[in-house]
């Protein structure tokens, strides 16, 4: 096999476009390596290539190849300490007899059939672990291993190198009450489908009888068959209908669930009466089937929903569970969040996410606080200040004294605002329960006036045909439309990257409202950047290269914006805490710093950058002067970039009618200007936000009108679970996931007019479905009142009009592959 | 045709098994993962080759 990888490989580096022998993507120019077999984009690659290849699971690329898609390497960090951790054991795993743990984790990357089969040869390659299985829908893995022969780290290590990172899954209870539902669920279809098709072959020989004649022992032994199997439908899993009707007539509403079990039961007790009186008709074919398309219908939904759900629940398993504790003796462990306690102290990596609440006991840093407060810009953090949990450590490692953890912590606070806040959201009153509220009283009003009529006509046939209309008119297909359109919509916006848990949402979309929107992160990127430049581009590299040196967010803003061309090497660099940098290029000193150094250092500034400093500062932006030789000659005003696609998507929204409203923890100066810039009239836009106060400013508006919250961080939890549907953006915290009902996966504001369009279309499709089934029982009544439905008629009329609702909602196509 | 007396209800046994069969199925976890063993199955018999084995190493 070496062989032919190679010669498939040659041809195209003939073309100067090598692809990874492991990810198969296009290597960068600067990487390739003339001289190698393999060829890697990076390093990750090489690793997991080399891992597979070491291992002897080559075998891997060639099913990989057959099922035609491409792998994709992420590298995997960390070395899994808290794996091993009791707490984290006794947490996440179970223990069985002879030392053997099982443990359930979520797998990143799982793409087809080739990784299933790399993950499930884990037990081969390492000894200790017993056994690996992956349930690739759930993208869950579950071993089996022997903690003594190979510690659960070390098993994640070696799966995380081969492009695989595991996280352990949290509510494990959650997950075995649905697997019982799920199965619940099943069964009652499998028996609802069993009893329809028996009771339709009994039926058979029932219509037979009608043309053919049939001797009365064996018409009442077939209508006595079918009247057990009927009943016994109703009573197994038709139960379901008859117990969401209680439940919605104890709390004098009106759902689907009344008309339905109004129909079944007189299909069922009518029958009934007639099969003892050995007379008239009998609907039981029809009643099972209607049980059983309607527990399909369901079905459908709640697996579409799940799968939804299950995609949200994997990127909350994303987000860091550790902590890195330093004990007395200056000693690092890694232990679980869960496990730090007060009074440790806690090491924070550049870059990593506080754990706790607590002191800063060593280090100088600048924190990012916006997943909390909103706040786009860092916050210069000294020993002795208090730092929160969840909040980014941006610059350089600290330590801190943990003051409180777990459910003590300032995070933790807010998420307990966001279960009281989803727990007392307004209900949406659901388009289908409308629909039904009226159709209970029109079918009751129409059955009373076929009763009386009849009686006038031939008073004994009268309750038959009341009966017969009551039958025929269940509204099955009005039952299935609005599952399978929201099955399709939320599938296909799955497609799309949006994730949605219920068809609610969808509703409450679909008609234009208020529409509140996050600046941090939803707006704007969330992210410092350059926004303005004045002065001569070829310094930005200049800058970027002596910026390169400071580890600072806005030193990195330069690096990000250096341009397309090579950073040059800087020499001599000084980082002057709270003002600048300044370093050499070759023979020219740079520098770049604040305002006010720029002032003390250069006295008066050039007319333009005067002018483009004051500007930046109006703006709400951190103007930052550069100087060359003494000289200052350009101006690089830092902020919080808004989003390419915002103004054009809030002018979108605006035209379909929403009330666009911008709500954020940051300084209100700096709200007003984003407010200015993507076209939000100022008196709409708030700034300086609590979580607290966000959440009544949502409760407030909520109280008269829908409510739409986007926003992405902890501060906006609250607010998103109070309103009428919350969703989070791109990047989102954890708090702003479990709170949301729809997540956008991809950035900007386009997916969220793309959602919005996408409701509009779906509830379209409800409606068209719901013309046809009332078309279907318009057609049903008329041939009731006048007496001339009969079992067969309505046999075929039936499935004729639920094929109708299910071919409509096939066929929508309610979020369009491309953008909108 | 009075074996029909005799026949239904044997025709019901029949259904009733399948259907017990299929409860028992799902019980026992058949229908949890849809989407695995489809995979699994095509590639189970491959064995993996050991290092020892392997002639680039």
């Amino acid at each position: 096999m070496p062989a032919t990888e190679a010669s498939a490989v040659i041809p195209r580096r003939a073309a100067r476009r090598v692809a990874c022998d492991h990810c198969e993507l296009p290597v960068p120019q600067g990487l390739i390596d003339e001289g190698a077999d393999h060829q890697f984009c990076c390093g990750a690659c090489r690793v997991a290539y080399q891992v597979i290849h070491a291992s002897g699971l080559d075998r891997y690329y060639a099913i990989r190849e057959a099922a035609g898609v491409r792998g994709r390497a992420a590298p995997g960090s960390g070395d899994h300490a808290e794996f091993d951790d009791p707490a984290f054991l006794g947490v996440y795993a179970t223990d069985g007899p002879d030392g053997i743990w099982r443990i359930d984790l979520r797998v990143e990357n799982l793409h087809c059939a080739a990784c299933l089969w790399l993950l499930e040869r884990v037990p081969e390659v390492m000894p200790g672990v017993r056994e690996a299985r992956v349930a690739f829908g759930a993208s869950r893995l579950t071993i089996a291993w022997d903690q003594a022969a190979a510690p659960l780290s070390s098993i994640a290590r070696f799966i995380a190198s081969l492009g695989y990172p595991v996280h352990p899954i949290r509510g494990r209870a959650l997950d075995d009450l649905r697997r019982r539902e799920d199965r619940a669920a099943l069964v009652r279809i499998g028996v609802a489908g069993a009893l329809a098709g028996n009771t339709m072959l009994v039926a058979l020989a029932l219509y037979a009888g009608v043309f053919s004649g049939m001797e009365p022992q064996f018409r009442l032994l077939f209508r006595g068959v079918s009247m057990v199997l009927a009943f016994a439908s109703l009573l197994g899993p038709g139960l379901v209908f008859f117990r969401g009707a209680a439940a919605a007539l104890r709390t004098r509403t009106l759902n689907m669930d009344v008309p339905i079990a109004i129909g079944l039961a007189v299909g069922g007790v009518w029958g009934a009466i007639n099969v003892v009186r050995q007379t008239g008709e009998v609907y039981f074919d029809t009643v099972t089937i209607l049980v059983f398309l309607l527990l399909v219908g369901r079905w459908v939904q709640t697996r579409q929903q799940r799968k939804a759900a299950d995609a949200v629940e994997l990127l909350h398993a994303l987000t860091p569970r550790t902590a890195i504790v330093v004990d007395g003796d200056g000693t690092e462990r890694t232990v679980p969040v869960g496990a730090v306690t007060v009074g440790q102290t806690v090491r924070v990596p550049a870059g990593g996410v506080v754990p706790a609440d607590g002191a800063i006991v060593r280090g100088t840093s600048s924190i990012d606080e916006s997943m909390l407060t909103g706040e786009s810009r860092p916050v210069a953090a000294r020993e002795g200040r208090a730092v929160f949990a969840g909040t980014t450590n941006l610059a350089s490692p600290i330590d801190i004294v943990v003051s409180a953890s777990g459910a003590e912590t300032r995070a933790a606070a807010i998420m307990r605002l966001v279960e009281d806040a989803a727990a007392n959201r307004a209900p949406i009153v659901r388009l289908a329960d409308r629909v039904a509220a009226r159709f209970v009283a029109m079918i009751l009003a129409l059955a009373g006036v076929t009763l009386v009529i009849w009686l006038r006509i031939d008073p004994s046939r009268a309750v038959d045909h009341a009966a017969s209309l009551l039958i025929v008119t269940c509204p099955c297909a009005l039952a299935l439309a609005t599952p399978l359109a929201v099955s399709a919509a939320i599938g296909r916006a799955a497609a799309r990257g949006i994730l949605i848990k219920g068809g609610d949402p969808l509703e409450a979309l679909s008609k234009p409202g208020v529409i509140v929107l996050d600046k941090t992160g939803t707006i704007t990127e969330g992210r410092m950047d350059i926004v303005r430049w004045i002065g001569p581009d070829r310094l930005r590299a200049d800058v970027a290269a002596i910026e390169r040196e400071a580890v600072h967010p806005i030193a990195a803003a330069f690096v990000r914006g250096a341009g397309p061309g090579p950073i040059p090497f800087a020499s001599d660099v000084r980082v002057m805490p709270g003002a600048g940098v300044e370093g050499r290029i070759g023979r020219r000193e740079i520098v770049a710093c604040s305002i006010d150094c720029a002032l003390d250092r250069f006295g008066v500034l050039p007319p333009a950058i005067d002018a483009g400093a004051r500007a930046a500062l109006d703006a709400a932006l951190t103007p930052i002067v550069i100087a060359e030789d003494g000289v200052p000659v350009a101006l690089a005003a830092i902020g919080d970039p808004i989003r390419a696609d915002a103004a054009a998507s809030i002018a979108h929204l605006r035209r379909r009618g929403w009330d666009v409203r911008i709500l954020s923890g940051d300084h209100p100066r700096v709200v007003a200007a984003v407010a200015c810039a993507v076209g939000v009239d100022g008196a709409l836009a708030r700034g300086g936000a609590t979580p607290e106060e966000k959440l009544e400013s949502v409760r407030i508006l909520a109280g008269e009108r829908a409510v739409v919250m986007v926003g992405d961080g902890v501060n906006d939890a609250a607010a998103l679970a109070a309103a009428t549907v919350g969703i989070a953006v791109h990047g989102g915290a954890e708090a702003s996931l479990a709170a949301a009902d729809v997540f956008v996966s991809t950035p900007g504001l386009a997916p969220i007019v793309a959602l919005v369009d996408g409701a509009r279309r779906t509830i379209g499709v409800i409606h068209r479905n719901a013309l046809a089934s009332l078309g279907y029982n318009a057609i049903c009544i008329g041939l009731a009142m006048g007496g001339m439905i009969s079992p067969l008629v309505a046999a075929v009329l039936m499935p004729i009009s639920s094929l109708t609702v299910v071919m409509i909602s096939a066929k929508s196509r309610v979020f369009p592959e491309d953008a909108p | 045709v009075s074996v029909l007396y005799f026949l239904l209800p044997l025709a019901l046994v029949i259904a009733a098994v399948a259907v017990g069969a299929f409860v028992w199925a799902v019980r026992r976890g058949q229908y949890d993962d849809t989407d695995s063993p489809p995979m699994r199955a095509i590639l189970d018999d491959d064995p993996v080759r050991t290092r020892g084995e392997n002639p680039r190493r």
